[in-house]
């Protein structure tokens, strides 16, 4: 909300600088977001009188002028400018000044021109920053010409209205009430502890027979729409301090009637309209639903297919505006418009946000409605407005007002005790400035038994209960007198992790361990992952939910899988020359029970591991291995198939019968479609399937008298032969057999074509009181040796 | 002793000395002292002799014996000493080659920060609770005081699944869930992902919030902002100050923005604070009349405060990280940087 500190002044004397008016509206809830003093890059620029003009002895474009600057003296400046003459009063930039220039500043000396000396500059408007609003003329290509009256040697600035500031207040959302000028200046002047001086809404009402009726068929999308007729009207340009004004806040001048409702819109924060009555059937307003497929076409000569769901305000036989957005082109004000009819009213804020939102049609007024406009500021609007016309002549109010309204006017009454508002707040705000702060807020308070009865101001519709008073207090007050204490009256409660939270962190702490980094990638990718994944149609995966108004399609699917975030988490390391790494990621997966959603779906956590250099499809499972051993989990693997995997190195991993992920090598042609020139290794894991059958407390078992004896075994088998099932063939055929681990795996001329050695670290553990004494483990060796030579066709090596 | 076990000592002697190393001293005194080294085969002598004779000669076999373990000990003494010099010589290594470990991994900055704000919160009696990312509009809005026509919910910053379910915009929506699920005196601590339709340069469309909420018996601003200090000084340092500034949120009345000392100058005033000497951190206040309400908690009985903040954010300010992007691109040269 771009605040003018001219046009504020003129309802507060305000008596601090800029700034700390500024720091001021800081600490009472509204951040300045910019502060710019408008003409700071116009400097040393002054009016001048050209009293003579000649042309330049060597140069047929340039002129050579003599200039009277006043109490400042004469000076002579060389110009290109062809609309300059004898007499004009001129901006001149003297030696040593800056005006702007192509966005940017340029310092201005004295100089020669084709050897004709030139002790600065003329000006056009663009160099000082202004417009047409500003000043006439200041968009003529050329010099600006100024007011022959303006006095001589007088700083530019004050002359063309750019010695000002603009503060670019961010408002909350709850304080509509000051996404306007005045709004603004009722907080400024409660800051600074300063009258308030309110606009002038008097006029004088003509009679008339005219009447104009108005129906709402919607008091809920419209609680108030209040008219009235103008007649006389003679459409004009509007004075310069009013185009001044608009011109301050980013908006151009239109005609006077125009301008008086943007006016109104920036200073009191109520969207006007105003409709030639003229072109007005049947002399009534209707305001209703739009019916579907009717049409209407706006100012700006877009035209719209309405829906129920959009409000239209009708005359008695057509739509003739887009309700809160804007007008219709049917009934515009135009050049030659005699009769007026003005419209201010108060519409639903969702009704207006829906409808612009879905025809893709915003204005300054569709914006304004959507924070919210009050009841009671309609009726305030309508009477500036009207003032406004009388003042600038410009038409003649009448008696013809129609005003229809659905709300109570009047003001809501709290009862508040002193004690709430300190229980709030913890300290004790004495009750002679709680009243004080309230007052200049405008709210009415009087005193009652142990509080007070505050009377909330109609435009404060964001106020309704104690609290709220309480923030109005302390704001003012000062945040700055809390003293803070520790949680002095709290009860004492237990924190911390839960146990399956707890669990969670022990899982990153493995894989942290294991020399994993852990990332974080986004909830919701693109639904071409799953083509990369080369997933079938009827893939599981592809039940992903769809968000309805995603950014866009690479980030519209909730993720039910992990490994395409950590595929592209790898081609972005490999892309960018990072050789090696290891990466994980616990989070969650979404569920669809059922698409499209009826209900809130599953959130699974899943574990998404990921390698590439520096390591195999073995280093990636020893990963998942290090966290079967964290939480006693006894996981087998089984060969599988998965489109994206390398069909000779993948696994599904098992827990039980149970598959709960899978792991292996990207497949080759995956791998070569996203130009990864290394081999990648993915797992993921059904982290909420495991956490289940973790352990959940250790159980100690007795320590053995006698140690573990450890024997090395190695056998020559066929390649089909397994290590899973040598180790199974192991420890299923000697029960003493506690561990069976492979350490080398051989292959060679000697041992024949298609097969190969495989060794074992097998380890005995003593059974009960017995020891295990160097015979007992020899005849466990031949019993194994016996097992794998009949089930597995080994021989020993 | 007899003339020949004198020449048997001699012997002995001079083969210990030219033994080289400890293997030769072994075979040489096998040779003397051995089952069937030239003592033994005095013992066997000895039992040939006549019974009269045998005490004689036994004290002198047994004098031999001692003899030459004397001298054998000596010279293993020496030989190991020599050997273990020249062990240690030739087992000399470049120290200053590299030592071998396992890399450790790493925790996400984001994880990092939560972990200590967990850490910090639950040390005052906050327990953890995580409410699910994909919500109803009920949890995220409506029971947050967030009423349909207010301009938080517009399409423009929630990501829709369907009419009623959505990607929660904010932790908040945890809250609610604990609070129809216990009765206060409540601490809560709500950490998680939420969603909003944003991505610019310092937006992302997913972050992560941690909510706090306390709801008691005569809980006051004050103690909201000394609770809000010692977070301050936790995360930032022990000089750190914190600054209540007012602003809106539906779900709390008054509500807060709070501020934080500059970590980086002190409060002087510098690049990071913008001139300050402030830095926005977080968004507070006490907890509305009606969220209680709609939770089947009497606002007159209990009062609470809540607040709210930007994990990445404070990730960013402590770690210096100067743009959000880096979060989630998991570049392993970023990612490496937050050992523990």
């Amino acid at each position: 909300m771009l605040l003018p500190y001219s046009w504020l002044k003129e309802y507060v004397d305000v008596d601090v600088t800029p700034e700390e008016l500024q720091a001021k509206l800081f600490s009472c809830g509204f951040e300045v977001e910019e502060l710019t003093c408008l003409g700071k890059d116009v400097v040393n620029v002054v009016t001048g009188r050209i009293v003579k003009t000649e042309k330049h002895p060597d140069a047929d474009r340039l002129t050579v002028c003599q200039v009277d600057c006043g109490a400042l003296g004469g000076r002579q400046i060389v110009t290109a400018a062809t609309n300059v003459f004898e007499g004009a009063v001129v901006p001149v930039a003297l030696d040593n000044s800056t005006v702007l220039h192509e966005g940017g500043v340029q310092k201005i000396r004295t100089g020669k021109l084709r050897g004709v000396v030139s002790e600065g500059m003329f000006c056009s408007g663009e160099e000082l920053g202004i417009n047409n609003d500003f000043y006439e003329g200041a968009e003529v290509n050329g010099i600006l010409i100024l007011d022959a009256d303006t006095p001589l040697g007088a700083d530019i600035r004050p002359v063309v209205g750019i010695d000002d500031w603009i503060f670019d207040i961010a408002v909350t959302a709850n304080r509509p009430d000051c996404q306007s000028v005045f709004g603004m200046a009722r907080e400024v002047a409660a800051a600074l502890g300063k009258p308030l001086r309110a606009p002038a809404t008097g006029y004088t009402a003509r009679p008339t027979e005219v009447k104009i009726t108005v129906e709402v068929q919607e008091p809920a999308l419209c609680p108030r729409y209040i008219g009235n007729y103008v007649a006389d009207v003679k459409i004009g340009t509007s004075p310069r301090w009013l185009r001044r004004r608009l011109a301050l806040c980013g908006l151009r001048s239109v005609s006077d009637i125009v301008d008086i409702t943007n006016y109104v819109l920036l200073e009191l924060g109520q969207p006007m309209h105003a409709f030639d009555r003229d072109y007005l059937e049947g002399d009534g307003i209707v305001v209703r639903r739009a019916q579907k497929d009717e049409t209407i076409v706006t100012l700006d000569e877009k035209s719209f297919t309405l829906s129920p769901d959009n409000l239209l305000i009708c005359d008695r036989k057509k739509g003739v505006a887009l309700a809160g957005i804007m007008g219709g082109l049917n009934s515009e004000i135009k050049a030659d418009t005699k009769e007026v009819f003005f419209e201010a009213a108060k519409f639903a804020r969702d009704c207006v946000r829906k409808t612009s939102r879905a025809l893709g049609q915003r204005s300054d007024s569709s914006a304004r409605f959507e924070k919210g406009v009050d009841a009671y500021t309609c009726a305030f609007a309508m009477d500036r407005a009207l003032h406004l016309v009388e003042e600038l002549g410009c038409g003649v109010p009448t008696s013809c007002r129609a005003d229809v309204n659905a709300e109570t006017l009047s003001p809501k009454v709290i009862e508040v005790s002193f004690a709430q508002i300190d229980d709030v707040l913890g300290i004790q705000v004495p009750h002679a400035d709680m009243a004080a702060i309230l007052t200049r807020l405008g709210f009415g308070v009087t005193a009652s038994e142990g509080g007070m009865s505050v009377t909330v101001p109609l435009w404060r519709e964001d106020v309704d209960g104690y609290p709220d008073l309480a923030e109005e207090i302390i704001r003012s007050y000062g945040y700055e007198h809390i003293v803070p204490t520790f949680l002095k009256n709290a009860t004492v409660t237990r924190g911390g992790l839960s146990p399956a939270q707890k669990t969670e962190e022990k899982c990153k702490r493995v894989l942290q361990r294991e020399g994993y980094m852990e990332t974080c990638s986004y909830s919701f990718y693109s639904p071409k992952d799953f083509d990369l994944l080369r997933l079938p149609a009827d893939a599981p995966e592809r039940r992903a939910i769809r968000i309805l108004n995603p950014i866009g399609e690479d980030l519209s699917v909730m993720r039910t899988v992990l490994a395409p975030s950590m595929l592209a988490n790898i081609v972005r390391n490999v892309r960018r020359g990072n050789e090696e790494g290891r990466l994980f990621e616990l989070a969650n997966v979404y569920l669809a029970g059922q698409l499209p959603l009826t209900d809130l779906p599953e959130e699974r956590k899943h574990i998404s591991i990921g390698l590439w250099g520096g390591g195999d499809f073995f280093d990636l499972k020893g990963a998942v291995e290090a966290i079967a051993e964290a939480f006693d989990l006894r996981l087998s693997y089984v060969r599988t198939q998965k489109p994206f995997l390398h069909p000779g190195i993948a696994a599904a991993v098992m827990l039980g019968e149970k598959e709960v992920g899978w792991l292996g090598e990207v497949h080759p042609a995956v791998g070569e479609e996203l130009a990864l020139e290394k081999r990648v290794y993915l797992a993921e894991l059904d982290y909420a399937a495991l956490a289940k059958k973790f352990a959940k407390d250790i159980t100690f078992r007795g320590v053995p008298r006698f140690p573990d004896a450890v024997r090395d075994l190695a056998v020559v088998v066929d390649e089909s032969v397994t290590c899973a099932q040598i180790e199974e063939c192991i420890l299923s055929s000697c029960r003493a057999a506690k561990r069976a681990e492979l350490f080398d795996v051989f292959r060679g001329a000697a041992l024949g074509a298609g097969k190969k050695s495989m060794a074992f670290h097998i380890t005995f553990a003593p059974e009960g009181d017995k020891a295990v004494t160097p015979e007992l483990a020899d005849s466990y060796f031949k019993k194994i040796v016996g097992a794998l030579g009949k089930k597995l066709g080994a021989e020993l090596r | 002793m007899d003339k020949s076990l004198e020449e048997i000592l001699q012997e002995a002697a001079e083969k210990f000395s030219a033994a080289g190393d400890s293997h030769a001293l072994y075979e040489a005194k096998m040779t003397f002292l051995g089952k069937t080294g030239r003592v033994g085969a005095l013992y066997k002598k000895l039992r040939e002799l006549p019974e009269s004779e045998r005490p004689a000669f036994g004290a002198q076999i047994n004098e031999l014996r001692r003899a030459i373990e004397e001298r054998v000990s000596a010279i293993e003494e020496r030989l190991r000493e020599r050997e273990l010099a020249a062990r240690l010589e030739q087992e000399q290594v470049d120290i200053t080659m590299p030592g071998r470990s396992r890399k450790q991994g790493t925790l996400h900055p984001v994880t990092r920060v939560k972990n200590l704000l967990i850490d910090v919160f639950a040390g005052m009696g906050f327990e953890v609770f995580e409410g699910p990312e994909i919500e109803t509009e009920y949890y995220n809005f409506t029971a947050l005081n967030t009423p349909a026509d207010h301009p938080a919910r517009d399409m423009q910053d929630t990501f829709y699944l369907t009419d009623d379910l959505l990607l929660r915009t904010q932790t908040s929506a945890g809250q609610i869930r604990m609070m129809e699920q216990k009765k206060p005196p409540i601490k809560m601590l709500s950490p998680g992902r939420v969603f909003r339709s944003d991505d610019d340069a310092t937006h992302s469309p997913m972050f992560h919030q941690m909510e706090g909420l306390v709801v008691d018996r005569g809980i006051t601003l004050c103690d909201l902002q000394g609770m809000l200090d010692e977070f301050a000084r936790v995360v930032f340092g022990k000089g750190s100050k914190t600054r209540l500034r007012p602003s809106y949120f539906p779900f709390t009345e008054p509500s807060v923005e709070v501020d934080v000392s500059c970590h980086a100058c002190g409060g002087k005033g510098c690049s990071l604070c913008k001139g300050t000497g402030w830095i926005e951190v977080l968004g507070a206040g006490m907890v509305n009349r009606r969220v209680l309400e709609n939770c089947g908690i009497d606002p007159d009985v209990y009062s609470g405060f809540a607040f709210g903040m930007g994990i990445e954010r404070i990730a960013m300010l402590k770690y210096g990280i100067n743009n959000i992007k880096l979060l989630t691109e998991n570049d392993v040269r970023f990612l490496q940087q937050f050992k523990d």
